[in-house]
Parts: C-alpha cells; structure tokens; sequence
C-alpha cells in the first residue's frame, strides 16, 4: 500500500499527538482515580462528573472551552504566551492538550478499576511490616493497580489517535502541525478525487485502533497473570 | 509487658471496653466467638484501627494513649501481624514477601537471620515461588516467616488457622508451638478454637460481647465452672505433665503431674518433656471405693472439694483437688445423690487412658 509523504506525515502526527497526550494525562489520571477511590471529601462527586464531563459534552464544545482558556487572550494563554512564550493553539502540543482532557475520563476509569481490585488489607499488612504512605503506595498500591494504568494508558492512545473536534476546534487542521489522521481523512473527503486517501487512512485509524484495543486486553491478561489473579 | 485497655463504639449496638495485659513472653489467646471484638483489639494494638479511647502499652513505652494524644502509626508500632487470610504480597516471590518488613526493620533490631526463619518454618523449597502457587498452610509459614523477620517487639496473630483445614492445621501448629518455645517477646493470639488454646497458649483472656469476661492462666481458667467454658462438650480442666516414662510391652507412656501419676496410651515424645493434657470433666468418673477389676488405668485419689451447678438442671460439676491440681469431673446429679457427695469427702477420681487425645507438647 502507497502512501503519500502527506498521509505519512498524519499518521506520524497521530502517533506523537497520542503518545503525547497519554504521558501529559498518565499522573494526573492515577492521582484523581486514587482521590475518587480511597478518599471521602467534599467536592467529590464533583469531581467525578467534572473528569467525565469530556465523555458527555461534545467534542467541540471541549475544544472551544480550551480555545477560551488557552487562546493567546484568554485567562490562562495570556500570561503563557505573554510571560513564558508558550503558545498552544493551533500547535501540536495543543493538539496533544486537546486529545489529553478527552480520553482523561478514559484513563481515570481504567485506572480507578485498578485501583478497587487493590485489596486494602495488602496495604495494611504492609503497614505493619513498617512501610510508610508513600513506600507502600509505591511497593505495594501501584505495582497492583499497574494493570489498570497500562489498560488505561492504551486505551487512551488508541482513542487519542482518533480525536477530532476537540483537536480542529483547539488546535485548527494544520497540515504538518496539527493535521492528525481523523483530520487528514475529513480534508480528505473534502477535496475533489480525495477519496482513496480517505479510504486508505480509514483503514489505517481502523487498524490502529483495533490494534490498542487488543494490545490493552493483552496486557491486562498478562499483568493479572504475573499478579497471580486468574 | 504488654498493657491494653481499649474502648470503641461501633454504631448504636456495640460497644468495644476490654483491659488487660500481656506477660512479656509467652502467648496470651484473646478467646472467644466470632464477632466478640478479640480482631477490633487486635488491630488497634497494632494501630490498624483508631479506637475512641484507650491505651495500649509495651514495656511501658505507650504505642497509644489516646488521653494524651499519643497514636504510633502501625509502621511504626514494630507489631508483626500474621492475619487470618496470610495476605502476601502476590506480585512478590515468597523471597520478596520475608524481605519486605526485613529490610525497613531499624538496624539495630535483633532478631532470627533469614536463613534461621526459613529453616524453622521449613520453606527453603518456596522461596521463588509467587504467593499464588503455595498451599494455604504454606501461605500462612510465609506470613508467620514475613512477621517474624520484621523484628517485632510484639507478635500478633489474628486466627492464623481458622482458614486451614484440619491437616493444614496440623502442619502448622508444630511450628507455632516451637515460636512459642523459642520466641522470647509477647504473643497475641486471637481464636475462637480450643484446641489451639490448649496447644499454644500460656494465659487466656475470655472475651464476650466486647467485655473482657476473665483472664488468667489456662490451667487455672478451665479449672473455673463460673466462665461459659464450662459450658463446652470438651470442657475439662487443662493440666500441666511430664513424660515419666515408657513401658512399650504394655503400650503405655507414664506422665508426672503434681498431683500424682497418669498412664496414656504410648506417646512419642522422649521421657522428660512437658505436655499438656485436657482431663475433659465428662470423661472423669468418681468412686467412693477403690475399684478392682476395671479397665480403667487411671484411679487417682482425690478430695471434693466444692460441687457447682452445671447449665444442665440434672448434672454437677464436682470440683476435685490432688495434691496441688485441681480436676473438673461433670456427674448426673442423680450420681452425686446416691453416692453422698459432699465437700471434703475422699473419693476416686477414675479416667480412662484412651481419654486423653489432646496431649501437646508444653
């Protein structure tokens, strides 16, 4: 199969823009997963419709909302762009922003599941063997949540090959900078004698896709398998 | 020295309020039902559980005391817990699991090597196993290694057997018994099984409904008829011997107590070593006379020295002394009629040699 150094560049731009994405929201996500799951404050429920929010407001609207806070004039993109010289429209690291808040929910899913399979009488026998918060957070909680992480990390990778009106809205369809392959196959299917490229980058985001999604399953047998569960 | 007293409210309908102590070696069995509170104590001395009041004490260095504000997080109580259900680390090797709590135990801790805990609990085959590929009994001399090398002051142990079955059980009591012999700091023990009481445990505190009903030594506590131990089908007084001797042509081993002499059926262990018996009351029979010509082995001389109500309108407990031990024997109040019991009165006290199947070593 053919492709032309354009579709190329869409498909490396996906690639970057997820992976991007994916270790932008990786901490973040167990951090809110373990705050939604072992902790009790108030707010949390709050919380918890704010991180899903991405899953039920259209894409766009998600996108506009980052254009309001992060465009060189809003409340957060002025002081970046005018203080520091960061700009995140139209680039490929707003794209990568853009992709991150919306497979956020997707990954803090993935990973709270981990986290519930944790049975907090390992954690407690820990205490008692002299392990403090942060040593058996990290000897003990995360080792055995690590199946859900990696469930949710690729997840989110797959998912954030394909994100598009929050990425078009946000970061505009730059060929090169932010032109991922949804928005290579959407030009695409707008351009006369486009649509070969359609079908071939169609097949490709089919293919990539399918392929996270295996992948994650596969990983999570595995890890349950090495955790002694199954 | 071990000190506790602990109260804690759960909801409106129970109440936690038990004291008592602990000597400074030897297993002290915190006894009774499921649901009496004894795990709540346990893991508050361990201080994987916040109660609303009380303090617990180690050698006078106070782990919790809740009047003055002091609570030592459980990381730092220096408890090695061994719990009902072993709880190892399963992405860890068994190797793993005995280095966790070895390697954050402060250096100046003593305690057994290693090598020593493997070879006492005899798990040198497993240790690159993963947790999930042991045996419950195996799972449970893991956990019992993984507490013992965390160097604890204290040991505490939450119904270690109750989720064995019987020949699991049987595997590990030997090696408890051998920690109890060789371990010089506190035991706590929570059970709700008798025979695990009568195999391991120096002092007993009997807990019901939250309260701390009676504690004392064993010996002494299963003498009583006023605890609801008495109650018991195996109740019976738990006493303390000595193998004399071994007479192999008859097939019988001779055992010392302070109170005279007791014939069994062969035991194995050498002359010299001590043994505990449970002389369960119903297995005790009372003549007024020397009997002749009667299989019973066993005819001790005694003296009643009170007769108590049983729960049972048609039976008595007769509280019998030999020499320094006390004896239990439960007899139909018909019996005791005909027969004119009465405080003071000399009797015989008969019991089978075949009686005796809870023999453990001391």
């Amino acid at each position: 199969m053919g492709l032309t150094p354009e579709e190329w560049q869409a498909i490396r731009l996906s690639l970057e823009v997820a992976a991007r994405s994916v270790s932008v929201s990786l901490l973040p996500a167990i951090a809110v997963a373990w705050l939604l799951t072992r902790r009790r404050f108030a707010g949390r429920m709050l919380l918890d419709a704010l991180v899903h929010l991405p899953l039920v407001v259209p894409p766009v609207v998600v996108g506009w909302g980052l254009l309001m806070l992060l465009g060189i004039r809003g409340p957060i993109g002025a002081p970046l762009h005018d203080w520091f010289g960061i700009r995140l429209v139209f680039t490929t690291e707003g794209a990568a922003l853009a992709t991150a808040v919306m497979s956020f929910p997707l990954i803090v899913r993935a990973v709270r599941l981990g986290l519930e399979q944790v049975d907090p009488g390992l954690e407690a026998a820990a205490r008692t063997l002299g392990a403090g918060r942060l040593d058996r957070f990290l000897t003990i909680t995360l080792p055995l949540m690590s199946p859900g992480i990696l469930a949710g990390a690729v997840t989110a990778f797959a998912a954030g090959l394909g994100e598009f009106g929050a990425v078009i809205t946000f970061a505009s369809n730059i060929p090169g900078e932010t032109q991922t392959l949804p928005l290579a196959i959407y030009s695409a299917t707008q351009t006369p004698g486009g649509e070969g490229m359609a079908a071939r980058l169609a097949l490709i985001s089919f293919t990539l896709a399918m392929a996270g999604l295996l992948l994650a399953e596969l990983i999570a047998r595995r890890m349950h398998h090495w955790l002694g569960r199954f | 020295m071990l000190d506790v007293a602990l109260r804690h409210r759960f909801g409106p309908g129970f109440t936690l309020d038990a004291a008592f102590t602990a000597a400074p070696r030897g297993v002290t069995a915190l006894f009774g039902a499921s649901g009496c509170g004894k795990s709540t104590i346990l893991n508050a001395v361990a201080g994987l559980l916040h109660p609303d009041a009380g303090h617990v004490s180690l050698d006078g260095e106070a782990l919790l005391d809740t009047a003055r504000g002091i609570a030592l997080p459980a990381e730092r109580r220096r408890c090695g817990v061994v719990f009902q259900e072993a709880r190892l680390f399963p992405h860890l090797s068994v190797l793993g699991n005995l280095r966790y709590g070895l390697s954050r135990a402060p250096r100046e801790a003593k305690g057994p090597a290693l090598e020593e805990v493997v070879a006492l609990l005899g798990i040198g085959e497993l240790l690159e196993r993963r947790p999930a590929r042991l045996s419950g009994g195996e799972r449970q001399r893991v956990a019992l290694g993984r507490a013992l090398l965390r160097r604890p002051r204290l040991l505490l142990m939450d119904e270690p057997l109750a989720a064995l079955d019987a020949p699991r059980r049987a595997e590990i009591l030997p090696f408890l018994a051998r920690l109890r012999a060789e371990a010089n700091l506190p035991i706590l023990y929570v059970t709700h099984a008798l025979d695990e009481v009568d195999a391991l445990a120096d002092q007993l505190v009997l807990i019901e409904a939250g309260r701390v009903l009676a504690s004392g030594g064993v010996e002494e506590l299963t003498a009583r008829t006023d605890l609801p131990l008495a109650a018991r089908r195996d109740a019976g007084v738990l006493i303390a011997v000595r193998v004399a001797a071994h007479d192999a042509a008859r097939g019988l081993t001779r055992l010392e107590f302070a109170g005279g002499h007791l014939l069994m059926p062969l035991h194995p262990a050498p002359p010299g070593t001590a043994l505990r018996l449970r002389l369960r009351a119903r297995d005790v029979a009372i003549a007024l006379t020397r009997p002749a010509e009667i299989s019973v082995q066993n005819i001790l001389p005694a003296v009643i020295s009170a007769i108590l109500p049983t729960t049972s309108p048609h039976e008595v407990f007769l509280h019998l002394a030999l020499g320094e031990t006390r004896l239990l024997a439960r007899v139909t109040r018909d019996a005791a009629e005909r027969l004119q019991l009465a405080p003071g009165l000399e009797v015989f006290a008969l019991v089978k040699s075949v009686a005796f199947d809870h023999a453990r070593p001391a």
